[in-house]
């Protein structure tokens, strides 16, 4: 692997961290600052585990008074805070730096109110995204962004890293799903922004603070949207026997006003190995698969279910089924949510990518990719969050094997690349953290990049808060390291990926 | 500047000391010689929204009236870009030949303003952030910018976000830039998300002026599982010789004031999924014990363009507030409003377009006060010639402030592009 370029390790805090601990002893629950080598073990990395790095200290601060005069503290002796949320984030956004705090959002678990009147939830970051769901499900209403990590990943994660789902054509990202936040700035200031209003006066800050990986603030508290849940929904699971024909009928059918909530993509090594992985009853002879899922109501959906049909049949697929009930829905997506896990059997190691194409350029990334595949000799699968663009290549490599590893990485980049030549981006919903950092040039230029890095000191001057995540520390485009999972020892192994 | 430099100045300037920049690069050129000069300068359009927000005493005008066209549209792909000052309303002509459209709804500020339609321009309309009335279901016009390009107030062209909806690739400078009040970036080139248009629309419209009622039922809409798309109370117009009674005028094409205060929802679809929604909708709102009817599509789409232009408020020469509250306060805010204003309420309770008569500031600041109190903001969109600004146009706290204030230093550290347009010292 690569050696990561972090920033440069301040002395002076190293030199003075008893005085460190035992202040932080005195801002917080003694009990909540752990120092001792044994305890501070299980933060060294997010799920980007490839990467490890042991931080100064952990603390685990109960309210936002304490998160204030935590970073209050650190803002005036200088020290540096990683904020950590549920750490289930691919892209090392919280991976720990040695000379800084890092700042556990583990004890903020509590949802505060559910508001059914103004259809929100408001709660503590550290409560998990299903959490959410879970609250109001009982009255028919729902969270709407589903990242696969859903049943761990926490919602002031989802904030941070602006997380999408499958669900994101229809439905968007968190950006589009949050009412308000509470957050604290590096010298400790509290700010809410929003509420239980729609919209918001003057600057976006939460739109700001949305996706901005925790470089600006600290999430304290979310007032999240729910929506009631509707009337139907139905899937239909088509392959075709060429990339190009399904490729042209997903993009037909949003050419032809159907909004999917939900449109996946499958390509043959994919579709191979889930079959195998989870018996998902996929058809293996099918060079592409196509999951379209509706919603609406019970007329609309088979409504719009017989539209699908017909555009599918008219790209000549080789095989089409529809949902009959739930249980059935439910199976169409089981193979598709063991991806991860099934290329994780077929590999020593795999490494995931995510970047974004225009949905009509995927036959053309496709092919670029398995040209690619040839040149460095590894093999790939691919899925595509087709209603949003969102594509996961997955390199197949063995992690022991040095040149392999070397190569898996140039490949990677090369498709991220190759992302944004075809008018995407290096990263859907993954972020960018430690990961893409020095790919971040192939979509920015330097003016780009200097008005993003003039935000974030006007906001923290000191580059305290996250320091090293996000923007090139070299400003070179170096490949670096990426999402990799070596013999099934991802962080998190039993959550599906997708 | 002096005559000689502005004849040496590549850009023309016209005798109101206008710069018409005719693309980025000259954009990027007349913004780096003011940024040089510190001469502040006010960003202009169309002029169509130029009522909304705090005077500007600028040393020019920066008109990108020039920066007009489409620059690319892929209806499958589900986005348009355009230069910024497009007018909205060719970019929804286009959009409509291919059945699709805006979500969020423009709304037409021109008839406020002076009783024309002027639905003015893309990046006119973004700088302003306010959406119509599919808002509570669809997002408001920050949900639906994809990126920019822009110039900042040092001269520098800057880009953010790209035309793919899941991008989550740097800081999210779309949404910033959205409600700003041109006060952070010179927009050059606009990316926005379009969706397909529903085929058909219906409205029902429901006869009461019960205020519990209108609250229960509005809190019922938001939790069906119909997808109302529309959710509107108009109340009869309060007495009053300086309030332009216009809705007689506005529903002329129906017989709605003829039976007083109304409430009406939109449903959108395809027949049989509008018929579908609207029989689950009369169970759960209890149809049987309301006064009911119903607009079909060739009354409900104008319906909803007079909602959307504020047309109630046609020419006003009053104050026009806009105030945003959690629905669950609409209740409280009714009793308080009582018959004393012209008003009515859109986003199924959430938004509320209040009218004050002129020389009653000291109203705007007890309504301002109340929203404050319910949780809610107040924006005063539209003053009257009286108005002496004791109050603020916008609601902000004096942490918001303080942080707003470092963004448009890291935007604009001179303060060129409109200021005091939104707060002073911004």
């Amino acid at each position: 692997m690569n050696e990561l370029v972090l920033p440069k390790i301040d002395k002076t805090t190293i030199d003075k961290k008893e005085y460190i601990f035992k202040s932080l002893a005195k801002i917080i629950n003694p009990e909540n600052v752990l120092s001792h080598a044994d305890e501070i073990k299980p933060y060294e990395t997010d799920a980007l585990a490839a990467y490890k790095q042991t931080p100064l200290a952990v603390v685990m601060p109960e309210n936002t008074q304490e998160v204030s005069n935590i970073l209050k503290f650190c803002h005036k002796e200088n020290i540096k805070v990683v904020p950590r949320g549920a750490g289930t984030g691919l892209s090392g956004g919280a991976l720990p730096l040695q000379d800084a705090v890092l700042l556990s959002l583990g004890k903020f678990n509590k949802i505060l109110e559910i508001d059914f009147e103004n259809k929100c939830v408001v709660t503590q970051p550290g409560v998990t995204n299903l959490g959410l769901t879970h609250a109001v499900q009982h009255k028919g209403f729902y969270y709407a962004p589903d990242p696969s990590s859903q049943l761990a990943c926490s919602i002031g994660g989802n904030v941070a890293e602006n997380s999408g789902g499958v669900h994101s054509l229809k439905y968007g990202t968190t950006t589009n799903n949050i009412l308000g936040v509470e957050m604290v700035m590096m010298d400790g200031t509290v700010c809410r922004v929003g509420g239980k209003t729609l919209d918001q006066e003057g600057y976006d800050l939460m739109g700001l603070i949305c996706g901005s990986e925790g470089l600006l603030g600290v999430i304290t508290e979310v007032t999240a949207k729910i929506l009631k849940k509707p009337q139907a929904v139905k899937a239909a699971l088509i392959g075709f026997p060429t990339i190009e024909e399904g490729g042209n009928a997903a993009t037909q059918i949003i050419s032809n006003g159907i909004v999917p909530a939900g449109m996946e993509i499958m390509d043959k090594a994919l579709i191979e190995a889930t079959d195998n992985f989870s018996k998902a009853g996929y058809p293996r002879d099918a060079e592409l698969l196509l999951i379209v899922e509706l919603d609406g109501t019970e007329s609309e959906v088979d409504g719009l279910l017989k539209e699908v049909s017909a555009i599918c049949k008219k790209n000549n697929c080789s095989s089409l089924k529809l949902s009959k009930n739930e249980k059935e829905r439910l199976s169409f997506w089981a193979g598709r949510k063991a991806a991860f896990p099934a290329c994780g059997a077929m590999a020593p190691d795999y490494y995931c990518m995510d970047g974004s194409i225009p949905r009509g350029k995927l036959a053309e990334a496709l092919l670029e990719i398995k040209n690619l595949s040839k040149k460095y000799n590894l093999p790939v699968a691919n899925c595509f969050h087709a209603g949003d663009g969102n594509l996961h290549p997955l390199i197949m490599y063995d992690g022991g094997d040095k040149e392999q590893l070397r190569k898996t990485e140039e490949f990677g980049a090369e498709i991220l690349k190759a992302c944004v030549r075809l008018g995407g981006v290096i990263t859907g919903e993954h972020g960018v953290g430690i990961e893409k950092r020095e790919l971040m040039c192939e979509m920015f230029n330097d003016n780009d990049i200097q008005q993003q890095l003039d935000i974030k000191l006007s906001l923290d001057e000191k580059n305290l808060l996250n320091p090293g995540k996000v923007y090139p520390i070299l400003r070179k485009c170096a490949e670096e390291g990426r999402v990799h999972v070596h013999r099934g020892e991802e962080k998190f192994p039993d959550l599906p990926r997708f | 500047m002096s005559t000689e430099e502005k004849k040496n100045s590549p850009i023309f300037q016209d005798s109101n000391k206008t710069y018409y920049p005719e693309n980025e690069k000259q954009v990027s050129s007349v913004v780096k010689e003011l940024y040089k000069k510190n001469l502040p300068t006010e960003l202009i359009g169309t002029g169509s929204k130029s009522f909304i927000g705090n005077k500007i005493q600028s040393a020019s005008k920066l008109s990108l009236s020039k920066l007009s066209g489409i620059v690319e549209y892929l209806p499958e792909e589900l986005y348009i870009k355009v230069k910024a000052n497009t007018p909205l309303e060719i970019i929804e002509k286009i959009l409509e030949k291919n059945n699709q459209e805006l979500a969020f709804e423009p709304i037409d500020f021109g008839f406020i303003n002076n009783g024309k339609s002027n639905k003015g321009t893309a990046a006119g309309y973004l700088s302003c952030n306010f959406a119509g009335s599919r808002r509570f279901k669809v997002g408001s016009a920050r949900d639906h910018i994809l990126g920019f390009r822009g110039v900042n107030g040092k001269g520098k062209i800057i880009k953010s976000g790209g035309t793919v909806v899941k991008n989550v690739t740097g800081y999210d400078l779309s949404k910033l830039v959205t409600g700003s009040f041109g006060t952070l970036v010179a927009l050059t080139e606009i990316v926005l998300k379009v969706l397909p248009k529903k085929k058909l629309s219906n409205t029902i419209i429901i006869y009461t002026e019960d205020k519990k009622l209108i609250n229960e039922l509005f809190e019922k809409i938001s939790s069906s599982r119909s997808e109302i798309s529309g959710a509107v109370f108009v109340p009869e117009e309060p007495e009053g010789k300086r309030y332009k009674h216009n809705k007689e005028r506005v529903f002329k094409f129906n017989d709605l004031e003829s039976k007083g205060s109304f409430l009406a929802l939109r449903i959108e679809g395809d027949k049989v999924s509008i018929d579908e929604r609207i029989k689950v909708l009369k169970k759960e709102l209890e149809f049987n014990k309301l006064d009911t009817s119903t607009l079909d599509v060739h009354q409900s789409v104008p319906f909803w363009k007079k909602i959307n232009n504020l047309e109630l408020f046609t020419e006003t020469k009053n104050n026009l507030l806009r105030a945003v509250i959690p629905p669950s306060k609409g209740n409280e805010l009714m009793q308080k409003l009582g018959n004393k204003y012209k008003y009515y309420i859109d986003w199924c309770g959430s938004l509320y377009w209040i009218e004050v008569q002129s020389k009653k500031n000291m109203k705007i600041v007890e309504i301002k006060k109340l929203i404050k109190e319910l949780g809610g903001y107040l924006t005063i969109i539209k003053t009257s010639p009286e108005y002496d600004y004791e109050e603020t146009i916008f609601t902000v706290d004096d942490t918001r402030l303080l942080i707003s204030e470092k963004i448009k230093k890291s935007f604009d550290p001179k303060r060129i592009f409109n200021p005091g347009k939104m707060y002073r010292g911004i």
